[in-house]
């Protein structure tokens, strides 16, 4: 069972962005409109410079709000936050630190005891028992990517936000990685917005998939899939066919090779 | 303090010297072709490779060297001989020692001192906009300047003695290490900054946990580059400015009658320490809370 959505938990009204490039304004996100209920797990999905991550960026408060709102839990976005923490792509943890410290680096007002139960923890749901002591330049892109999202999990985010967290994973590591992050999302409850421009990530994975175009990035199509329950069969007819809707949604053919 | 004798004036050439020359000419033309020989040997084991070319080499260099001044008949350019010969005075008769120290010294306060004003100015320069808008200018303007020219001003302020010799050092070493901290900070990659900010780490902790780990790897690539750096300028000093140290053992040398040999032997200690140097600072770059920032990945 999914968890059932709820009240809004991130708000989207009317949100622009303008980037100045050189002597040309580029409009790189026009009136994003969105709701994300407290909970949800929902796919930003576009292609390259539709800009997903801006509005992700905005929405962790790295990035200012040109025009619109964004108010998480009825509060405008003011800067970061770590109620809501951002998952990078591997290269957010910090090579200079063990895997341990890592996970514990936002646990620095906790006692020495909790740091130890809440790390360990973690540390064992995305399975690095026994890695606590290696440094990042030691361990596979799969394991720095478990590491960035044990270090996320650790404070106990309401929020999680992952841009593109999988995008430097091989092919089998990133198909684990998702199994793994929709079976913590269900033990963990959280509410996670999730960038990716991989049309089969966004139907393993989503309830709802929001589909961006490029230039000026614009929400064309949200496609819901909460009916269809997790564990996913990828050979479903009701997988297919959300799938084909997303295919065609991103304007591409879902046969290879097709004239 | 001790002085050197002066050397004797050398007599004229004699059909023997003559014929060691010849002798001479004959030898290391025969070392050359065999180094020539070995370079372009097609089969070598890696060991001998990496220790008997640059042996062979060296032995050929000195060859030459020796030819050199055998056969031009000069009375004051030591044979190599001539120069172990001095390397053995200067053991012997305990002087290097107490030259060696007071250089050792002048480097080591001057460098630790300008390390520690360096790193957390870098640091500040490097992560606050403002502070670094208002202080580059003056170390970018501070810097193009020769640390030999400072001598006078280092004589002025600190009379002639180790107050100077640690101030050359510490201006010397200043400027490396400031900008190369400035440029690691601000080069920290954009998801570390934002990562560190996400988890609300701020003030001294942001600088403890993140900007001085990050930075580490290249603050301490200028460190080593500033001690080379220190190295060279103190014998500079010394040979100005000051009445001990390596530098001063040279000039000494020199002045009390042309003991070139000693010059060229005290030139080797020089070398050899700077060596002894670089290998040592080089070993703290094998920790692991650094060694990510000299792996390729």
């Amino acid at each position: 069972m999914n968890p059932q959505p709820s009240r809004p938990k991130v708000v989207l009204r009317g949100v622009h962005k303008y980037f100045q490039k050189k002597k040309e304004l580029l409009h790189v996100l026009d009136d994003a409109n969105l709701e994300v209920a407290e909970g949800e797990f929902v796919c930003l999905l576009g292609p390259s410079g539709c800009g997903k991550s801006t509005l992700l960026n905005m929405c962790a408060g790295f990035e200012s709000i040109d025009k619109g709102s964004i108010e998480i839990d009825g509060e405008p976005v003011r800067g970061p936050n770590p109620r809501r923490v951002f998952v990078f792509q591997e290269y957010g943890i910090f090579p200079w630190m063990s895997v341990w410290d890592n996970i514990a680096f936002g646990l620095a007002n906790r006692t020495f005891k909790e740091k130890h139960t809440i790390a360990q923890r973690y540390i064992d749901m995305v399975g690095l028992s026994g890695f606590e002591r290696a440094f990042p330049m030691e361990l596979s892109g799969g394991m720095k990517q478990r590491v960035e999202v044990a270090r996320a999990l650790a404070v106990d985010p309401d929020v999680l936000y992952m841009d593109e967290p999988f995008g430097a994973l091989d092919s089998l590591t990133r198909l684990n990685m998702r199994s793994e992050i929709v079976r913590i999302w269900r033990e963990e409850k959280k509410t996670v917005m999730f960038v990716t421009h991989d049309i089969d990530e966004s139907v393993q994975i989503a309830q709802r998939v929001v589909v961006m175009s490029a230039r000026p990035g614009r929400i064309k199509k949200v496609v819901d899939l909460s009916g269809l329950d997790h564990p996913r069969d990828l050979d479903s007819k009701e997988y297919l066919a959300a799938r084909d809707e997303l295919y065609e949604a991103m304007g591409v053919s879902t046969r290879i090779g097709a004239r | 303090m001790m002085t050197f004798a002066a050397l004797q004036t050398a007599p004229a050439a004699t059909a023997q010297e003559i014929a060691d020359g010849r002798g001479y000419m004959a030898a290391v033309a025969l070392l050359a072709t065999g180094v020539v020989a070995l370079i372009f040997a097609r089969r070598l084991s890696t060991r001998f490779e990496a220790w008997g070319m640059p042996i062979a080499l060296g032995i050929l260099i000195l060859g030459v060297w020796d030819g050199a001044v055998v056969m031009s008949r000069s009375t004051i350019f030591p044979r190599p001989i001539e120069v172990w010969g001095a390397m053995l005075e200067l053991v012997r008769s305990g002087r290097v020692w107490g030259d060696i120290a007071a250089s050792l010294f002048r480097v080591t306060w001057g460098y630790l001192l300008a390390a520690a004003i360096a790193i957390p100015t870098g640091l500040v320069m490097g992560w606050y906009t403002r502070t670094f808008l208002a202080l580059n200018p003056i170390v970018q303007g501070l810097r193009p300047i020769s640390p030999i020219a400072w001598i006078p001003i280092a004589i002025l302020w600190f009379g002639i003695g180790d107050g100077a010799g640690v101030f050359l050092i510490l201006i010397s070493s200043f400027f490396p290490i400031c900008v190369g901290t400035t440029a690691a900070v601000r080069n920290i990659s954009l998801v570390h900054q934002r990562s560190a900010m996400n988890f609300g780490v701020r003030g001294l902790d942001l600088f403890r946990k993140v900007i001085l780990p990050a930075a580490l790897p290249q603050i301490m690539t200028s460190m080593r580059l500033a001690l080379g750096v220190a190295w060279l300028v103190i014998v500079a000093a010394e040979m100005v400015g000051m009445e001990s140290g390596l530098g001063y053992l040279i000039n000494d040398a020199r002045n009390m009658g042309s003991r070139y040999d000693l010059v060229v032997a005290t030139m080797i200690v020089i070398g050899l320490i700077g060596i002894v140097l670089d290998f040592l600072i080089r070993r703290l770059e094998h920790f692991d809370e650094v060694r990510w920032g000299y792996v390729k990945q």
